[in-house]
């Protein structure tokens, strides 16, 4: 795909505004991605810092630092945040600055409502923090929520922790909305429907995703709502409700959300692979359809989650083959992602390498889920330390490591300069290292039987706890220079050309760098 | 905004109330799905059937478990726990229940069947556990429950336990219970 670049005559008269009320007001699609990607990094940091705290205390068994009450409060905040405020904020960002651009649009199609949708979130976490302050401390029933301990045992903050949740999924659905507006709206004349760039297309399928599950979450908690302040018994076995039911409904949602956290890593992890073997990828049409049958099959796996709770026999194997199915589409992807690579003439920048880190790894926590999937298996691994290390496999070196594979591929594009190579490069192996010590190990102490959501353990477990929580605080620090690196670009650095990279492809890379703050306001020729 | 968006626009902020109440449709559509396979363990009434009557029914062993839901104070247990019955035929059981406390209270017992491929093959006439108990303080009481297992049950299954859990309910509001008295009516 090639294009014309376009003149840049009215951007006298089109800057952005000056001052705070930029940031406030701005209802351009750069300045929103931007916002969005900031406070992901905030919530990163917090929802770390947590992370950091469950560590420590695990270090050794016995308890040492933390009493078990504000324990159970921070492995439920750190699961919300990093969800809700880390990767899902992080995604919504990279569309708002890349998908306008990558489809030749001047902007997204709702503006007001894209400002709308990020403002709103700040209040949100601010509420959901806030709970840390009040009697009762904050919630503290894990990050699934299970009623009755989310109903009837629940401290009083769970009110607000109900309002954040319905904030947090309007933010979504509007961040959706406008997202499919303008993919199926907005795109330069040319880019037909199978001719958009991967993540556009990640990006189409995980808002329809959320489109459909975001407010049957929403549901959910407004039933805890009323089972708590309304006198209802949705959940409530004394009144003729059924706390089964809260974990059919809630994992309804949570499945379609586990690929709505990992399709746009999909799509970013393509552009990469791409860019740095410096060959077209393998299979375009096949990893559009391969994210379609995922997304599509994510709907019918939900009860994987549940096999425990004395589901038929019927209802477990069929929950049992249609996860496995999944293995099927997401193996084309891998083997697209290798098949790409082969006989590339691959580098090894920054951002490729946390690309080759993902397939890898995702790979890894991907045959874990395998494991998991597993009907008879999964009585054994069920709520032990090997689906922490499974679910942490997949997000931390699966969609977190995307977010940052992005930052360092595009934001030459967003701020004019380059990185640091020498400190990106450190950065990745301090990360990488950090992440397989802290999460490898888990796999061994839950296959040996030790439970999740514990502040304290049997013995044996000691050892590989320990080495856990080294790897943990050196993931956690190592973040500290990540943050560093980009602050240290925004500032300056080495221009970036036009293409930035030698094989990047695609409109997003035709503009200048940094990209002007009004892009392709007439549309580009496409060829 | 060109007419397309805006007919995007609309259809997808159509789908999000629609979505929104297909989370709450799903409590109806679980319970019906429930009854329908017996599922989850979950009896509810039936009516007398002569059809379901058999002279020569196979014999069966019938537990009876309860169980005291958290901080419910009475006493509740089966009057018999072990009853060795013959399929197709009608029995009655009996469970004691007391109130210990000096409160008057109000309970509700929830049943549940194991293995659960049995609940729909278990025809209850009558069950204390489709109405409230309401217990003077130090009261006691015989409540019965009148069943069949009908003679369609499976071969393999030679045991069949009902299992009582008793909730306090004294403190609920009138329209929760009239919420349970809606869901009970099956």
């Amino acid at each position: 795909m090639s294009a014309v670049i376009e003149n840049h005559h009215d951007d006298h008269h089109h800057g952005p505004a000056k001052g705070l009320t930029r940031w406030l007001y701005t209802t351009n699609h750069k300045d929103i991605g931007t916002l969005y990607l900031w406070f992901s990094f905030a919530m990163f940091l917090i929802g770390g810092a947590m992370a950091m705290v469950i560590r420590a205390e695990l270090f050794q068994p016995g308890m040492q630092i933390v009493e078990p009450e504000f324990y159970n409060q921070m492995i439920t905040l750190h699961g919300l945040i990093m969800i809700f405020g880390g990767v899902m904020p992080a995604f919504v960002g990279l569309a708002n600055w890349l998908v306008p651009m990558m489809i030749g649009a001047p902007d997204m199609a709702l503006p007001r409502m894209n400002n709308l949708s990020f403002w709103i979130l700040p209040f949100a976490f601010f509420i959901l923090l806030s709970s840390l302050f009040m009697e009762g401390g904050a919630p503290n029933f894990g990050w699934t929520f299970y009623a009755p301990l989310s109903t009837t045992y629940a401290p009083p903050s769970v009110t607000f922790f109900i309002f954040s949740v319905h904030i947090m999924g309007a933010s979504s659905i509007m961040g959706a909305i406008n997202v499919v507006v303008t993919i199926m709206n907005m795109r330069a004349p040319g880019v037909g429907l199978m001719k958009m760039p991967l993540f556009v297309w990640s990006w189409l399928i995980t808002a329809y995703l959320l489109i459909a599950v975001m407010p049957v979450l929403a549901g959910a908690v407004t039933m805890m709502l009323m089972d708590i302040h309304f006198g209802t018994s949705f959940f409530n076995a004394a009144g003729g409700g059924d706390p089964v039911l809260f974990q059919h409904i809630f994992w309804f949602f949570g499945h379609p959300e586990v690929y709505i956290m990992i399709l746009p890593a999909f799509g970013i992890v393509s552009h990469i692979i791409e860019t740095f073997s410096r060959k077209q990828l393998f299979g375009y049409s096949s990893m559009v359809w391969a994210m379609l049958s995922i997304a599509i099959l994510s709907f019918v796996v939900w009860a994987h989650h549940m096999f425990t709770v004395g589901l038929p026999l019927a209802a477990e194997l069929f929950f049992m083959w249609a996860t496995m199915l999944i293995a099927v589409p997401t193996g084309v992807k891998v083997f697209n992602w290798i098949a790409t690579m082969f006989k590339g003439s691959i580098t090894f920048e920054t951002p490729m390498l946390f690309a080759i880190a993902f397939v890898v790894l995702f790979t890894m926590g991907g045959f874990s889920g395998l494991m998991l999937a597993i009907t008879p298996a999964d009585f054994q691994y069920h709520d032990t330390y090997f689906v922490v290390a499974h679910f942490h496999y997949v997000l931390v070196p699966g969609a977190i490591f995307s977010i940052m594979a992005a930052v360092y591929y595009w934001i030459p594009k967003w701020c004019g300069n380059m990185y640091d190579e020498r400190l990106g490069k450190l950065h990745f192996w301090l990360s990488f290292i950090g992440v397989n010590v802290t999460f490898f190990p888990q796999h061994f102490i839950g296959l040996a039987g030790m439970p999740r959501r514990v502040p304290d353990y049997a013995l044996q477990f000691a050892d590989w706890n320990m080495i856990s929580s080294v790897g943990a605080f050196l993931f956690g620090v190592s973040q500290l220079l990540f943050l560093f690196i980009v602050v240290k670009t925004v500032m300056g650095g080495k221009k970036a050309t036009d293409q930035v990279w030698e094989g990047a492809r695609g409109l997003e890379w035709t503009v200048a760098s940094p990209a002007p703050y009004h892009t392709f306001t007439t549309p580009p020729k496409i060829d | 905004m060109n007419p397309e968006a805006k007919k995007t626009l609309r259809r997808l902020v159509i789908a999000v109330p629609l979505m929104f109440a297909f989370g709450f449709a799903l409590v109806p559509l679980y319970d019906v799905f429930c009854e329908v396979t017996g599922i989850n363990g979950k009896v509810f009434q039936s009516d007398y059937s002569e059809d379901l009557v058999k002279e020569d029914g196979r014999p069966l062993g019938l537990q009876f478990i309860s169980t005291n839901n958290e901080n419910m104070p009475w006493i509740f247990k089966p009057s018999k726990e072990v009853m060795t019955i013959s399929t197709g035929k009608y029995y009655t059981a009996t469970f004691y229940v007391k109130n210990t406390t000096d409160k008057k209270m109000m309970a509700q017992a929830v049943p549940s069947v194991a293995p659960s491929n049995a609940a729909a093959h278990l025809k209850k006439l009558e069950c204390f556990c489709f109405e409230q108990q309401e217990l003077m303080p130090g009261e006691e009481a015989l409540l019965p429950v009148k069943l069949l297992v009908s003679d369609d049950l499976p071969k393999n299954i030679k045991n069949v336990i009902l299992s009582y859990t008793i909730f306090d309910i004294t403190d609920y509001r009138d329209d929760a219970i009239a919420h349970n008295e809606m869901n009970m009516e099956h």
